[in-house]
């Protein structure tokens, strides 16, 4: 037998990845473990401090009032979004002229970039000078973000349906277009109502795109930013303060990098183990249709 | 070149989708792998060509073990079922194409082309782009582009079972042609025996990820070392009769009895079973050796020449295959007659113990 | 349960028009009696599944009329036909069991479950599904899942006809044979109508009583498979149907003999004199010409090739420089490179400009 020549070179072919990724996240997220372990009263000086500030945060209260606000903000705009969504797909025409018209109109939010989305609301809803808020305010409507905690959930709830509920349209629409017209006729023949057709078809064909659907939803609600601080910057009080912007504010703004940094830790934890829920049911569920599908 | 794999296995999680498969594949060989569905065809295909690493046993190219050459580095050309071509391009270009990443010149490509395109008669096609092609057509393209390359092993994956059933009939009368004036290694997987046998060549039948036998097609065909073989190859379906030997008579499960003639006598006492082929199961008695059987139809189907009676005898399902149109009517009695001397016999470990006189003698 | 009549039908997909390429299909009338058994057969492109989707209600046609019994129904929507269709790939309802797919037409139709249960069990035990109606049907095999679909149409007892659509297509040949022998004795069972669209010669043939032969949006023939095998109105249906299909060769007629090359051949009917500008060609088929030795009579003819398939052979056969097919049973001896060639007059067929002409006995 001749021994298989083999290659070293492909190795400094992955090199530049290696440094991006070791610059980009390995060796920042060191450092922030580094921070979480440490604790500073200024001029460069550290102190060793251990899980002391793990301790704190997990019995922090404002730790707690962020992840609950967090949790059922993702909870709200999801419970909108994917029945929005699904059904705004459902109502858009398979083919002829409507069909590009509809494409493009859905997919124009998702072209404007985070904090332009934030400032256009932010003006929108202004009493003094925005549409909607003027309006409101010249209906009767008791309306202002800034000083109302619902009118404040209210537009960034609003805000965030407008600008990602056509990614879900997208994908449910890209799920429906791939069901064969066979089915449709099937279920024509058999009798089945609207609604059989829906369930008994639509939706078992749409599982795999959906729960895409589903998982992005939900982690890039988890992290929103942006918006809800271009528009209320957390207020008022603390009623739109969601994680990622109550950790700006400890870390940039009253400079605890030793909290900050356990709470980001805390925070990439439950993000990767809730990726990781959602990727095992995936796959699970992917599995299954391949297998019916033989 | 010569094609040869040792003890291939490959395993997924905890299933086997090929298990311990040996086989050697010469230069200027059409073989043919022969199987249902899952059966194993498509994996064994992806090993051959690189595509997937065997995880137990070799692959050897001239006596040179290529087992972990990833597929770039092979001479191997490979055609699927889809008829799948560059849209884009002109049916010159889709030919073309594998010549062009090679860099071949101008006048090379245009004279390979040219000759594949006569071999495949293609030539009045060339300016076309796919879809203006028939199907057969587009296939014909999606060929001249596995061969034109040169390959020494080219894998042809049911290549025909998306074509009508006449043009299927077309290209493999003109296959075996193509296949000579190339020189290289093809490998044929179908689920169709009687494609498999139209064909000829070398047949590799294929079970559950296991080759039952490999040889020459129509030896396979005529004598089959087992029944999963047998059975594998037989289109119509062959018909079975489980029975017990026991001194001086066949019995199934008691309720039918059959003489011991022709070759049987021979056998030593114990549980068998017999496997003839439709045509050979007749309404008329063939010889004075003949058994007759009572039967009760099922259902007849007609071809316009022939007559498929499917029957039940003794709780089991028989196709008779005869000349000339037959109306039965349903669960009507009639009388069959079997012959002895066309029977194969398997033992209980369902090897053949016995061939029919007429194939052994082939 | 209907007669269907088929009115004048004629379909462009382009809307009416004066130019008759735009139809897809041609002008066509035909009626279907309550409870037969039809194939539609053609290659791709011909029709037959623009005629199907006309009858299931997919396609309102440009010009004519659709008649269930008396009842125009052109315009009526498919759910209101009280039809049902099986497709070329099984469509099942994924997330329901067995039971729910069978059931679920009954359903629809807000039937009692105490009226649901002991139908669904019934015809599930005569499709061979009974041990499966507890699982989820998205696992079952292709040929499972096919059962499903045709269960859904016959669980329904008021249909007016089953439509198939190439039902067969992914169904590994040994199933095939099983499946289209049990849709054969469930047509005998239940009697609805049923139409079958294939491109493939044996389905159609083995399935239907009677079989409409399309080629290019036109009805070619229509005929029992015993008339389209003997007498084949047009040389496309002589080529289409059997395998290998007919020999067609150019002739001269002249009076009870046909002259090719030079070389008499007897007709056993008289035919008129044609002008010289009419194709007057000879059909006949391979299973109905016969090889003998050479020298002793008959046509001399060079053997070309021979193609063992199993149950007969296949030879080639050069008549001066014409190439036929000859079917001989296994097991026959050709002897040698010549052979002379018998022709059966009572099977020999002349077609003038491809339709098939009718002599006179003497």
């Amino acid at each position: 037998m001749i021994a298989k020549q083999t290659n070293q070179k492909a190795w400094f072919m992955v090199l530049p990845v290696f440094l991006v990724v070791a610059f980009s996240a390995v060796i920042p997220l060191m450092t922030v473990v580094n921070y979480s372990v440490q604790d500073t009263f200024g001029g460069n000086q550290f102190f060793w401090v251990g899980m002391e500030w793990f301790r704190d945060l997990i019995h922090s209260e404002r730790f707690h009032d962020a992840f609950l606000r967090q949790l059922l903000f993702s909870g709200i705009i999801l419970l909108i979004e994917i029945p929005l969504g699904v059904a705004i797909a459902l109502a858009m025409p398979k083919k002829g002229w409507g069909v590009p018209v509809c494409l493009i109109s859905m997919a124009l939010p998702l072209l404007i970039p985070w904090n332009v989305v934030g400032t256009i609301w932010q003006i929108f809803g202004r009493v003094d000078i925005g549409l909607l808020g003027h309006s409101l305010a010249s209906l009767g409507v008791n309306y202002n973000y800034t000083q109302d905690p619902l009118a404040a959930w209210l537009t960034i709830i609003v805000m965030d349906v407008w600008h990602w509920t056509s990614l879900v349209v997208l994908l449910a629409y890209a799920g429906l277009c791939s069901i064969p017209d066979a089915y449709y006729q099937a279920a024509k023949i058999d009798g089945a109502s609207r609604f059989a057709v829906f369930r008994y078809i639509q939706l078992p064909k749409m599982q795999r795109v959906l729960l895409i659907a589903i998982l992005l939803r939900f982690m890039d609600s988890f992290m929103i930013y942006t918006e809800p601080f271009v528009i209320t910057g957390g207020g008022p009080g603390n009623s739109t303060t969601f994680m990622s912007i109550d950790l700006v504010k400890m870390a940039v703004g009253q400079f605890d990098l030793g909290p900050a940094a356990a709470m980001s830790l805390v925070y990439f934890l439950v993000i990767l183990l809730l990726c990781w829920v959602f990727y095992t049911v995936m796959t699970n569920v992917g599995e299954e249709s391949r297998k019916g599908g033989n | 070149m010569q094609l040869e794999l040792r003890n291939v296995s490959r395993k997924v999680g905890r299933q086997f989708h090929i298990a311990d498969v040996s086989l050697t594949f010469t230069a200027g060989t059409l073989n043919i792998l022969l199987g249902p569905t899952l059966a194993g065809k498509t994996s064994l295909m992806r090993l051959m060509a690189g595509l997937d690493r065997p995880t137990a046993g070799t692959i050897h190219v001239d006596g040179r073990d290529v087992t972990g050459l990833a597929v770039q580095r092979r001479n191997v050309a490979m055609v699927y079922q889809q008829f799948i071509n560059y849209p884009n391009l002109s049916v010159f270009e889709n030919i073309a194409s594998p010549l062009r990443i090679a860099g071949e010149s101008k006048s090379v490509i245009a004279d390979k082309v040219g000759q594949v395109a006569a071999l495949l008669k293609l030539e009045k096609m060339l300016g076309r782009s796919p879809q203006e092609l028939s199907g057969g057509q587009q296939q014909r393209t999606a060929l001249a582009r596995a061969l034109v390359k040169g390959a020494e092993l080219v894998l042809l994956d049911e290549p025909l079972a998306n074509l009508d059933y006449k043009l299927r009939e077309e290209l493999r009368e003109e296959l075996p042609r193509i296949f000579s004036a190339t020189g290289s290694i093809f490998v044929y997987a179908t689920t169709e025996p009687s494609e498999a046998l139209l064909l000829g060549g070398n047949i590799a039948t294929l079970h559950q990820g296991e080759v039952s036998q490999f040889g020459p097609t129509f030896e396979v065909f005529s004598r089959p070392q087992n029944l999963i073989t047998a059975r594998t190859l037989s289109d119509p379906p062959l018909n079975l009769l489980p029975v017990t030997k026991l001194n001086n008579s066949l019995r199934h499960k008691g309720q039918l009895e059959l003489p011991v003639v022709g070759a049987l006598p021979q056998l030593a006492d114990d549980d068998y079973t017999i496997a003839f082929r439709p045509h050979h199961l007749y309404l008329q008695r063939p010889t004075s050796e003949a058994i007759a059987v009572k039967a009760k139809v099922a259902v007849t189907e007609l071809t316009g020449s022939e007559s498929y009676v499917h029957i039940d005898v003794a709780g089991i399902r028989w196709v008779l295959l005869t000349a000339g149109i037959h109306h039965f009517e349903v669960h009507e009695a009639i009388d069959i007659f079997l012959d002895p001397r066309t029977f194969y016999v398997f033992d209980r470990n369902d090897r053949l113990v016995v061939t029919p006189e007429a194939a052994s003698k082939g | 349960m209907a007669t269907i009549t088929l009115q004048e039908i004629a379909h462009s997909y382009t809307g009416a028009s004066t130019n008759p390429d735009d139809y897809a299909l041609k002008k066509l009338n035909l009626t279907w009696r309550d409870g037969g058994a039809y194939a539609l057969l053609g290659p791709s492109g011909c029709g037959k599944t623009t005629l199907l989707n006309i009858i299931s209600g997919l396609l309102i046609p440009t010009d004519g009329r659709v008649l269930f019994n008396d009842q125009d129904i052109t315009r009526l929507p498919t759910e209101q036909r009280n039809i049902a269709q099986i497709f070329q790939f099984p469509v099942i309802y994924d997330t329901m069991t067995v039971f729910d797919n069978l059931a679920f037409p009954l359903k629809n139709r807000g039937r009692s479950r105490k009226e649901i249960e002991p139908r669904v069990i019934a015809l599930a035990k005569m499709l061979g599904l009974e041990k499966d109606l507890g699982t989820r049907a998205q696992h079952l095999t292709a040929d499972a899942k096919q059962k499903i679909s045709l269960g859904r149409g016959l669980i329904r007892q008021s249909v007016n006809a089953i439509l198939f659509d190439e039902p067969l297509t992914v169904i590994d040949p040994q199933l095939k044979w099983e499946l289209r022998s049990q849709l054969k004795y469930l047509h005998k069972q239940f009697g609805f109508t049923m139409i079958y669209v294939t491109h493939d010669q044996t389905e159609a043939l083995t399935f239907a009583e009677q079989v409409i032969v399309m080629y290019e949006g036109e009805i070619v023939q229509v005929g029992t498979p015993e008339e389209l095998f003997d007498r084949p109105a047009h040389t496309f249906v002589g080529y289409f149907i059997g395998s290998p299909g007919m020999n067609i060769i150019p002739c001269l007629l002249q009076g009870n003999q046909a002259v090719v090359d030079g070389h008499r051949i007897d007709l056993g009917q008289h035919y008129p004199d044609q002008p010289a500008s009419a194709k007057t060609e000879l059909g006949v088929r391979p299973e109905h010409l016969r090889l003998g030795p050479a020298d002793e009579g008959g046509l001399p003819v060079r053997v070309v090739k021979v193609n063992d398939i199993g149950r007969h052979r296949i030879v080639r056969v050069a008549l001066e420089g014409r190439e036929l097919n000859v079917v001989v049973p296994e097991q026959s001896e050709i002897g040698g490179e010549r052979a002379a060639l018998y022709f059966n007059p009572d099977h020999t067929n002349i077609y003038l400009n491809d339709h098939l002409l009718t002599g006179e006995r003497q």
